[in-house]
């Protein structure tokens, strides 16, 4: 109080205006006060949000008898014995393994396909391209399961059936027109002045694309590739049903796994702790890009 | 030299470009001027070979190269955006073309380092082309068009995203960049005084056509039809409609004007006169003049210039006066006209005083 008297003094004319600066510090205070609690939400949205995540690491570290047997917040007795079971038990991990490999395999094929696509849809004006565009996107309207029939009836007939490309293949069928979306924008935002430049300064197509362009929609590729690898990561059905054992990817083992001794819930956890980590990893590697991505490099 | 042989080009059903032929010399500087939408940048895309014409023929020193791809031409082209390889460092960009050659090491760069030298680029040879001011930017464009050392270089409305000072200075700059190299030299622009500033040649454009090709100064001071005379006017041509009886124009409710000497051998009849703007002076001009009267509509005042719109003879005509002039609206002017400055244009805008002069 003392201190305000004596800035008024000192102040004279300019007394009202700081008056009311000081009215605005106090409300604003106040709020403040109001808002003490303003962490709650978060708090409890992160909390909902991990609660699963947490409870499949729980377990995953826990023994059966204890997840059957008591409701324990952590585990009493930690055991990584789960864990050292799909490490070790080539049925288990050689699904992580089928799975990376149609997963990787089909995002180079999706992701390889779409650049040329793209580049003729941004770049290029032909009979129909809007109608195609659009169309390229229906496919992926429809749910998998659609396809699941006529995609076992075809591999069947090419002796595809349980191998990797089979359903690298099948799922190019969603990440393609994915891919070419995604990529289309990145592409439009590339001024076309710039291929020209490149073609007057003497640069041939490919060599124009690999060095001039690319590097310009490195973030799209990275993008795309992300999208067309998350997908097939998680894709479950079409997956199941073009492959019987040799191509098993891991989502199709961790629905088998209910053996003569009943479900090994310790061991599912593990193999479902162990599943979340490669989309974790490649999310941190295009966190900057991905809310891009999602307007399909419209942004 | 370059050639360019009854050149049409169709995009949609539209003529972009029609029946052009112009022959530009090695060593010349010359300008294309012409409203947006004209045809320039079409006109350029087609000297470059990035466009196809529709029918026609484009001719380097007579070798018929309509077909050949733009790689393998030798040309450099500067847009008005200013364009680089962002992905690339300054230093990258201007040895791009000579990379693309596959020049040794040593002569990349040193032609990088005397192209970044006269553009005033060395300390930022390793930035980023994005990182750079606008002016930056384009003068990295422009170095890039020097080290390739082409035998055509197109400047398409180079400097019409600088600001004025900028503009001043790279204006200034670039006919002495280029001139030293021997190459047919276009530049693009829509500005009249742009054209005027740079000298050279110039080609007037108007909805896909050449409407004239010559001196600059000739194409200025004696154009050969209305539309010419209205492209190389800025602010906007005064025109009006006369009649000739003999040695006068009659303006309808109006004063009669004189005819200028050179209109002497033109038939009577109707026709269009047209007055540059700063052919008008509200001062007595030192030559013969005629006092006409106006109404003053709108004074712009543009620094050390006034632009003093007048209402005369039911039409609005622009005078373009020296120093600051204040007048309200409705104010009555006395302003003065040369004789020798009123062109004469017949009833198809065919100049009826340059055709007079050339028999």
């Amino acid at each position: 109080m003392n201190d305000t008297v004596s800035r008024v003094n000192l102040a004279g004319t300019a007394a009202p205006s700081l008056a009311a600066s000081d009215k605005l510090a106090r409300s604003m205070r106040r709020r403040g006060d109001e808002s003490r609690f303003w962490w709650l939400v978060p708090l409890l949205y992160i909390l909902f949000l991990m609660l699963p995540i947490y409870w499949l690491m729980n377990m995953s570290f826990k023994t059966n008898q204890e997840i059957l047997g008591t409701f324990s917040l952590w585990p009493q007795s930690p055991t990584l014995r789960n864990y050292q079971v799909i490490l070790t038990d080539p049925s288990w991990y050689k699904g992580y393994i089928n799975s990376i490999i149609y997963v990787v395999m089909n995002t180079v094929i999706a992701v390889t396909a779409a650049l040329p696509a793209a580049y003729a849809f941004s770049r290029y004006r032909f009979l129909g391209d809007k109608h195609l565009f659009f169309w390229l996107l229906t496919n992926r309207m429809a749910p998998p399961a659609v396809f699941a029939l006529p995609f076992f009836q075809l591999y069947s007939a090419f002796g595809l059936i349980d191998t990797h490309i089979a359903v690298a293949l099948a799922h190019c069928l969603f990440n393609v027109p994915l891919a070419v979306w995604i990529l289309e924008g990145f592409m439009s935002g590339v001024p076309k002045e710039i291929d020209e430049t490149a073609y007057i300064d003497g640069y041939s197509f490919p060599r124009f694309f690999v060095k001039i362009f690319m590097p310009l929609i490195a973030s799209g590729v990275g993008v795309a590739a992300f999208f067309c690898f998350m997908f097939s990561w998680v894709e479950l059905l079409l997956a199941r049903t073009l492959t019987t054992t040799e191509a098993k990817p891991i989502s199709a083992i961790m629905t088998r796994t209910v053996s003569a001794s009943g479900l090994d819930w310790g061991v599912l956890a593990a193999a479902g702790v162990l599943t979340i980590i490669p989309g974790a990893l490649v999310i941190w590697f295009v966190r900057n890009y991905i809310a891009k991505g999602f307007a399909l490099g419209r942004v | 030299m370059l050639e360019i042989r009854n050149v049409s080009t169709l995009v949609g059903g539209r003529t972009h470009i029609d029946g052009v032929s112009i022959n530009l010399e090695r060593g010349t500087l010359n300008v294309l001027l012409g409203p947006t939408l004209s045809g320039k940048t079409s006109l350029m895309r087609l000297m470059a070979g990035l466009d196809r014409p529709t029918s026609g023929q484009v001719l380097v020193d007579g070798k018929d190269v309509t077909g050949v791809p733009v790689q393998k031409r030798n040309v450099a082209m500067v847009y008005q955006q200013f364009i680089n390889y962002p992905a690339m460092t300054v230093y990258e960009n201007i040895a791009s073309p000579l990379r693309v050659a596959g020049k040794d090491k040593g002569a990349i760069d040193k032609a990088v380092r005397d192209a970044a030298a006269l553009l005033k680029l060395t300390p930022y040879l390793d930035r980023m082309p994005l990182s750079l001011s606008g002016g930056q930017q384009q003068r990295t464009a422009l170095a890039r068009a020097i080290v390739k050392n082409a035998e055509l270089v197109l400047l398409d409305e180079p400097l019409a995203n600088l600001d004025y000072k900028l503009r001043e200075e790279l204006r200034a700059e670039l006919p002495r960049l280029f001139a030293a190299t021997g190459a047919v030299f276009v530049y693009a622009t829509t500005e009249p005084h742009e054209a005027l500033l740079l000298g050279g040649n110039t080609a007037t454009l108007s909805e896909g056509r050449i409407t004239q090709f010559g001196p600059t100064v000739d194409v200025f001071r004696k154009p050969l039809d209305l539309i010419t005379a209205r492209t190389f006017a800025d602010p906007p041509l005064n025109t009006l409609a006369v009649q000739k009886v003999g040695t006068r124009l009659e303006i309808e409710d109006g004063p009669a004007l004189p005819l200028p000497p050179n209109a002497n051998g033109t038939a009577d009849g109707s026709y269009t006169i047209a007055i540059q703007p700063h052919h008008l002076s509200l001062s007595t001009p030192a030559g013969e003049a005629i006092a006409l009267k106006g109404r003053v509509s709108i004074v712009e005042i543009t620094g050390s210039e006034s632009f003093v719109h007048l209402d005369f003879s039911g039409t609005r005509w622009v005078m373009l006066a020296h120093g600051i002039h204040q007048f309200e609206q409705g104010d009555e002017v006395t302003f003065w006209l040369e004789p020798r400055h009123i062109m004469v244009f017949d009833a198809y805008g065919r100049a009826a005083t340059s055709l007079a002069e050339a028999a």
